[in-house]
Parts: structure tokens; C-alpha cells; sequence
């Protein structure tokens, strides 16, 4: 357990780095590169701050901090609109492979993970999308150690770049994982367009292809439903802060801004407006870190606070997004202004681990309504 | 039955009338483009609310709409195509402020699709602050010699003349000393750059004004009338583009992709009947609005018809998206290129809706912000008190900028 000053010394440690590292021209190259990251920063990311391992236990090669920190390092990666595997190797493929419970597998590739040598991610989707069991229709074949798999996913972070991909299939009882690693015969990859360019997302393609079960077979989904749970948390914090950069780019500019010879942020209907997005954030962070603290805190109950995250902050850093957009008039809706970026990460990452619509019907689940 | 009720369905019997002649005399399969225009624009039927004799036959605004569906079912050109701009703001600017000779000299062209016009308002430190245009027009003999930039300015890579507003003088409050052009975009000194916006294509343009000579005969208005001169601009825009909303292509769009899937959440259904209904109310209230208007130049409330169409594209084009799903995420191209004639013709509805949903965020700004569309009906229909302002008496030398 860490203090608040510990948690905000990490903020400035990664918000110093990301400044340095993940600046605007630099965000922008990497839109246009396909790989999509920087192998020198990861590494440094790795090997200076170790962001890769803070929240992967100390008996795997991490450094054991829990969701309260990492919530911060996702926040700030939110605010840097950092584009790197990240949100696919730690958020996703981690918690997947920790939540799978499998010591074999968590031997063999959390280690890597945690140093920054293997990039990773999930692949569950396919071709028509979606986030719970019903998206997995890929059959896996063969039995006890010796496994392929042929057909297709979608919508899979970094998948292009990884190392290990580790994909949800059906086997004779359920849905099962497996472990499928770069160069595996018959596994090709390929980038999609899209709106959002700082996170690139592949089609994968999968052509009898070895693959390693992990855990149990047909046993896989519960602990990739909480995976994904907490993999919605990391991106609900990485919402909250891209959200709040807007918000700060839209205070600074509206006081820049003359028009009637006077600031816009003078106005009183643009003064609401600021207010309102202020609520609005300060309400998703406090959904975002209270998930944070339950899936710390092993709460019994912390799907329900992941899918309250989600939907929340989703909606907030859209609506912020938008708002912030539209409170800089021409100069928002251009290319060469950086808020479009934000607008476009807000949309996507709505969609990405399921719509708030998808999520407000598991609260109502929940609920049971 | 009333006897103005008996005038409109008489107006409009001769208004079908007049349009079906049209059709027999020139059949639009064997008729070349300009040659069936210039029929329709002789025959009235090019704005039928005009004079008679420049394009118009002194009737009902409201009537344009008999005239549109025929010859669209016709597969008759249509004169606004690929000139909206100059078909919808310049052409009611001109008729309202100029001359005779003016008249003669754009009305026709415009309709005839020979000169393509765009909007020459905004600039750098000109945006919702319309009026604090700093472009200067110096008077040189019978000309005017100009410098400064504008910016935003939709198509104007591909148009011919450009309405523009200039500052003719800078020592009084800032609505006294502007003045309204309509100048060549060919002419030396003009040059415009594109300018790439978040969708990725480059729709608007940046255009320097570098000792460009316009000839007074160019000039709309009074000097230093320019600005009640560029009302009528822009009230025509916001009328504009309300009934760009009657089109309902977010809703239509939202509906057969509602239809495409075969699973529902209930909350996706509810905003579906709910977009859909708040689309049919914006048609309702856009007709309302266009019969009151049927004598002529619209006036402040084309501001509700403008926020009603920004918010429906946007929401409409939201639940677009929610109703894609996963291919939300993705998008069909970034490339940078500029319009073409082509993209001005291509049907709204052709546009792959991810690109329509960004470009829905423009709506909002373009034409005037939605905020400044509540503060016109707040101050100007509901008359409420205005802002303290602080720059309306003070020569505009004097304001500050920034
Ligand atoms: C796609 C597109 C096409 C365009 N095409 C053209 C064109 O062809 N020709 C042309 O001349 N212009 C064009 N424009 C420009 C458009 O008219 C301006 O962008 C618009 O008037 C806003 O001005 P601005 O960009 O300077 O923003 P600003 O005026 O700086 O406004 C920024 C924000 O402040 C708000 N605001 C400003 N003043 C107030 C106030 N008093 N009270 C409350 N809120 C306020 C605005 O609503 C907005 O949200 C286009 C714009 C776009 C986006």
C-alpha cells in the first residue's frame, strides 16, 4: 500500500517522462507509422520507470504495486495520448494471463512482460465484433498439449507487433485460451484503418496454428471476463485523463481567445459549459479510482464498479471531447490542431471493451432489471 | 375557404404548371445542362420568390419546393448543385443589395452554374466576432486595393468569386466601417491554400489578400453599409442549413443500419424512435418556419432551425455509430485532398457515416456557433438584455484583439 504523496510522485515521474517522450509531433509521427510505437521508449519505459511490471507480482518479475498506481500510470498515458502496445500488453494480456491461473504460463511470459521484452496482447473479438463469450466463435482443435487454431480476430490491439498473442477460442466444453506466439506457421497479421490512428488495431488471421492452452480447457471465461473488467478500469483512467488534458486546453485557450474585445472565457454561457465538463470529469474520476480501489482491494462486487467506470467515463471524455472541440470553433475542427486527436480517442475507446450501452446492461444485470 | 388559402393553391397550380412546361419544352434527357437552366431561370422557376424577369416569379418562397421534387423526379439538372453557396447566400444577397446592373450581372451566371461562389467572412481574429474584420479595402481611384486573410472558407480552391467583408473603416465602432464585395478569385494577389480538417480531406481554405484591385462596380451596398449587407447573407446561410436538415440523412442512415442488425438492446431502440421523432419535429418545425418566411429574407428565428440541424446531425450520426458497433473504430480514408467539383455533387448520403459523424462536428460551428445562435434568440427574438459589451462604441482601432 502506498501513500497519496507516493501516488502523486508517480504522476509527476511518468508525466516528466511522457512530456519528454510522447509529445505531440512525436504522438503524430507515430499516427502515421504502422508499427505504431517507439521500440527506444519502450524500453525506457521498462527499464527506467519499470511500467511494464508495476502491477505484476514480485514472484513473476514485477514490482507488485496494485491498481491504485497503475491507475495513475494509464492516467497520464490518457493525457499523453501515448501510442505504444501498453493498454494491450499490461492492461489486457496481463490480467489475462493472471487472471487465467495458470503458474506455467504466468512463468513463462509475465516475466517478459514486466521487463519490457515482450510485447503482448488479447485477441476475443471477430468479425462482427463485441466484448463477452457470444464474440467467440473460433474453434480450436486437437486435445490435451497439442492444439491449432484456423480463422479469424478483430479489433486486436498491437496485435501487428506482438510477441505473444493470447487468444479466446471454443473447445469441447467452453471457452478455452491459448498462447500463440509470433512467427507461430500459419498466423498473419494485419493493421485495419483506424479513426482513431494513436491505437492501432489488427486483424489476425490464424491458419492451423499451433497454440499452447492456458489454464483449463473450456474453463477460460471467467477469469477473461474479470481480465477484461480490469482492463475497462485501465482505460476508464486513461479516459479521465485525456478528458482533464482537454479540459485544461480548453480553459487555457478560452482565455487566450479575444473575441467582442474581450476573452471568451468571459462569457457566461461558455463559463457554464467549462463548469459543467469540470463536474463532469471530477464525477469520472471518482467512478475511475473508486474501480481502481476494487480491483485492489480484491472487492467482491468490482465487475459492477468496472462496468460503472466504464460507462461513466466513456460518455464523459466524449462529451468532454466534443465540447472542448466545439469551444475552440475553426480551429477545433482542423487537422493541425491537436483536440481532434483527443476527440477521436474519446469515441473509440467508448467502444473498445464494449459501449457504455453494453456495459449499463450489465449494471442492469446487476441489478437485476 | 379563405381567399388566401384560394391565392396558394392557385400560386401553386401555376407553379406545378410552369414547371411541367419546362420539362415538356426542354426533356431534360435531351437537353444540355446550361441550355435547360437558363429555360428554367427564364421561366421564373430558379428562385420563384424573386422578381419576375431574374430568375423569379414574385410568389411564395415556400413554392421552390414544387419546382425541386419535379424536376429531381424528372432527372432534371439542378442549379444548385455544386454552387449551394452562391445559389442560397449570394444570390438573395445580390437581389436584396444590388444594383440593376449587379442583378444583370450575377443572378444568371450563379444559377447557370458558370461561376461558383464562396464566403469570404471569417478571418484570424474574426470568428463568432464577425464584425471585427480587419481586412482592409483603401479606395485607389474607381478601385479598391486590399490586404489582409481570411480563413475557413469552404471550397473557395474551386470557386469564382468570393463575398467577402471589409474593413473601409477602422475610426469608427466596428459595424459602422465595414464594406461588402464580391470579388474575383482569379484576380492577381488572391491565393488560397487549403487547409486539412480533422476528417482528413481539406473542405475549407485559407485565402491571402495581397494589394488585390477590385473595381468599385464590385462593391454590394453602401460604403460602410457592409454589415446589415452581410445579414442578409447570413440569415439566408442559417436557413440554409436547416433545410439541409430536412434531408434527415443522419435518421434515414440510422434506420437502415437499425434494420441491418439482428440483435437490439433496448436502450439502442429507444434512441432510435427517440432520434427519429426529433427528426420528424425538425422537418415539421423547418416548414412551419419556411411558410411564415414565404415573402421573403428570413430573420432571427432561422437561428432555432440552424441549433435544431447541428444537434440532430450530431446525435443522429452518433447513434449511427453506436448502431455500427465495432466498425466504429475504424475509418475509410485519411488522405489528404482538397475538394473537387466531384465531392460537391457526391449524394450526403454516399459518404461513409464515420466521416459524416466528424464531420457532424462542424455543424455546430460553421455558420455561426450554436452559442451564438442562443444568444441571437435570447437577445434578438426573446429580447432579453444583451451582454454588457464592451466594444461597440469604441473605434475599432481602439478594441482589444487576440
Ligand atoms: C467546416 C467549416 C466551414 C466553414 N466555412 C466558412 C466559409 O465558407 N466562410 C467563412 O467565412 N467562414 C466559414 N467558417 C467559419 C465559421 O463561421 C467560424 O468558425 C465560426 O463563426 C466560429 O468562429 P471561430 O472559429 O473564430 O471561433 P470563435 O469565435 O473563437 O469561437 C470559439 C468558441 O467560443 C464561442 N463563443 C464566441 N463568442 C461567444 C459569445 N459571445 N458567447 C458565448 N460563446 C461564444 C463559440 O460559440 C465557440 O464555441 C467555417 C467553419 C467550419 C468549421
Amino acid at each position: 500500500m502506498t501513500t497519496t504523496e507516493e501516488t502523486e510522485e508517480l504522476r509527476r515521474t511518468v508525466r516528466r517522462f511522457l512530456d519528454q517522450r510522447s509529445t505531440e509531433a512525436e504522438v503524430r509521427r507515430l499516427m502515421e507509422d504502422e508499427t505504431g510505437y517507439d521500440p527506444a521508449v519502450w524500453k525506457q519505459m521498462a527499464e527506467q520507470i519499470g511500467l511494464q511490471g508495476l502491477a505484476i507480482p514480485e514472484e513473476f518479475g514485477g514490482s507488485g504495486f496494485s491498481y491504485n498506481e497503475l491507475r495513475v500510470v494509464f492516467e497520464e498515458m490518457g493525457r499523453a495520448l501515448l501510442t505504444a502496445p501498453f493498454f494491450a500488453t499490461v492492461a489486457l494480456a496481463a490480467n489475462a494471463l493472471i487472471e487465467c491461473g495458470d503458474d506455467d504460463a504466468k512463468k513463462a511470459y509475465l516475466p517478459g512482460i514486466a521487463s519490457g521484452e515482450t510485447i503482448a496482447t488479447l485477441a476475443l473479438s471477430e468479425e462482427r465484433g463485441g466484448w463477452d463469450d457470444k464474440a467467440v466463435t473460433l474453434q480450436a482443435s486437437g486435445s490435451g498439449s497439442d492444439w491449432t487454431l484456423t480463422g479469424g480476430k478483430r479489433f486486436v490491439p498491437d496485435a501487428h507487433v506482438a510477441d505473444l498473442i493470447l487468444v479466446a477460442a471454443r473447445t469441447a466444453d467452453g471457452i478455452s485460451l491459448f498462447a500463440v506466439e509470433k512467427g507461430a506457421a500459419g498466423l498473419s497479421t494485419e493493421v485495419e484503418l483506424t479513426m482513431d490512428l494513436t491505437r492501432k488495431l489488427a486483424r489476425v488471421t490464424l491458419d492451423s496454428t499451433p497454440a499452447q492452452l492456458i489454464g483449463t480447457q473450456g474453463q477460460a471465461w471467467n477469469g477473461l471476463r474479470r481480465a477484461l473488467r480490469f482492463a475497462a478500469v485501465a482505460l476508464a483512467a486513461e479516459q479521465v485523463g485525456g478528458a482533464q488534458k482537454v479540459l485544461d486546453m480548453t480553459v487555457q485557450y478560452s482565455k487566450e481567445r479575444f473575441q467582442f474585445g474581450r476573452p471568451l472565457g468571459s462569457f457566461q454561457a461558455l463559463k457554464h459549459k467549462m463548469a459543467d465538463m469540470l463536474v463532469d470529469i471530477e464525477s469520472a474520476k471518482s467512478a475511475a479510482y473508486d474501480a481502481a480501489r476494487a480491483v485492489a482491494d480484491g472487492d467482491a462486487d468490482v465487475e459492477l464498479s468496472a462496468s460503472v467506470a466504464k460507462a461513466f467515463c466513456s460518455e464523459t471524455y466524449f462529451r468532454t471531447a466534443a465540447q472542448g472541440l466545439q469551444l475552440h470553433g475553426g480551429i477545433g475542427f482542423t487537422w493541425e490542431h491537436p483536440i481532434h486527436l483527443y476527440f477521436k480517442r474519446a469515441k473509440s475507446s467508448e467502444f473498445l471493451l464494449g459501449s457504455p450501452v453494453y456495459h449499463r446492461d450489465l449494471v442492469g444485470q446487476a441489478l437485476g432489471i | 375557404m379563405t381567399a388566401t388559402a384560394t391565392n396558394q393553391d392557385a400560386d401553386t397550380e401555376l407553379v406545378i404548371a410552369k414547371t411541367e412546361q419546362l420539362l415538356r419544352d426542354y426533356p431534360p434527357a435531351t437537353t444540355d445542362r446550361r441550355e435547360f437552366l437558363s429555360a428554367q431561370f427564364d421561366a421564373g422557376l430558379a428562385w420563384v420568390h424573386f422578381p419576375k424577369g431574374k430568375g423569379g416569379l414574385e410568389l411564395p418562397r415556400s413554392l421552390q419546393h414544387e419546382v425541386y421534387v419535379r424536376l429531381e423526379e424528372a432527372g432534371a439538372p439542378n442549379g444548385q448543385m455544386g454552387n449551394q453557396l452562391g445559389y442560397s447566400m449570394g444570390a438573395p444577397t445580390v437581389l436584396a443589395w444590388g444594383d440593376e446592373q449587379q442583378h444583370e450581372r450575377y443572378l444568371r451566371p450563379i444559377f447557370l452554374g458558370d461561376e461558383r461562389w464562396c464566403q469570404l467572412f471569417s478571418e484570424p481574429g474574426a470568428g463568432s466576432d464577425l464584425a471585427a474584420v480587419a481586412t482592409r479595402a483603401v479606395k485607389d481611384g474607381d478601385d479598391w486595393i486590399m490586404n489582409g486573410q481570411k480563413v475557413w472558407n469552404s471550397m473557395a480552391s474551386i470557386s469564382d468569386i468570393g463575398m467577402l467583408i471589409a474593413r473601409t473603416d477602422p475610426e469608427v465602432p466596428k459595424h459602422q466601417g465595414l464594406t461588402y464585395f464580391v470579388i474575383d478569385m482569379h484576380a492577381p494577389g488572391v491565393e488560397v491554400r487549403p487547409l486539412r480538417q480533422m476528417t482528413g480531406e481539406a473542405e475549407f481554405n485559407e485565402v491571402y489578400l495581397t494589394d488585390v484591385r477590385v473595381p468599385d462596380a464590385a462593391r454590394l451596398g453602401a460604403i460602410s453599409a457592409g454589415w446589415k449587407v452581410s445579414m442578409a447573407t447570413l440569415m439566408n446561410e442559417r436557413v440554409m442549413f436547416a433545410s439541409e436538415g430536412m434531408d434527415k440523412g443522419p435518421v434515414e442512415t440510422a434506420l437502415d443500419l437499425y434494420r441491418e442488425r439482428d440483435h437490439h438492446e433496448p436502450e439502442l431502440r429507444t434512441r432510435m424512435i427517440d432520434m427519429w421523432i426529433k427528426g420528424r419535429v425538425l422537418t415539421l418545425s423547418n416548414q412551419r418556419a419556411a411558410a411564415n418566411r414565404a415573402a421573403g429574407t428570413p430573420g432571427p428565428e432561422g437561428s432555432t432551425g440552424k441549433i435544431g440541424y447541428a444537434e440532430l446531425q450530431q446525435k443522429g450520426y452518433e447513434l449511427c455509430l453506436d448502431l455500427l458497433g465495432d466498425e466504429s473504430l475504424l475509418y475509410d480514408s485519411y488522405e489528404m485532398h482538397e475538394f473537387t467539383l466531384e465531392s460537391l455533387k457526391e449524394r450526403p448520403t454516399k459518404i461513409d457515416p464515420r466521416r459524416r459523424f466528424l464531420r457532424s462536428r462542424a455543424n455546430s460551428i460553421e455558420g455561426g456557433s450554436s452559442e451564438i445562435m442562443h444568444n441571437i434568440l435570447a437577445e434578438r427574438v426573446l429580447g432579453l438584455p444583451p451582454e454588457h459589451r464592451v466594444d461597440k462604441d469604441v473605434p475599432f482601432s481602439q478594441v482589444p484583439r487576440g
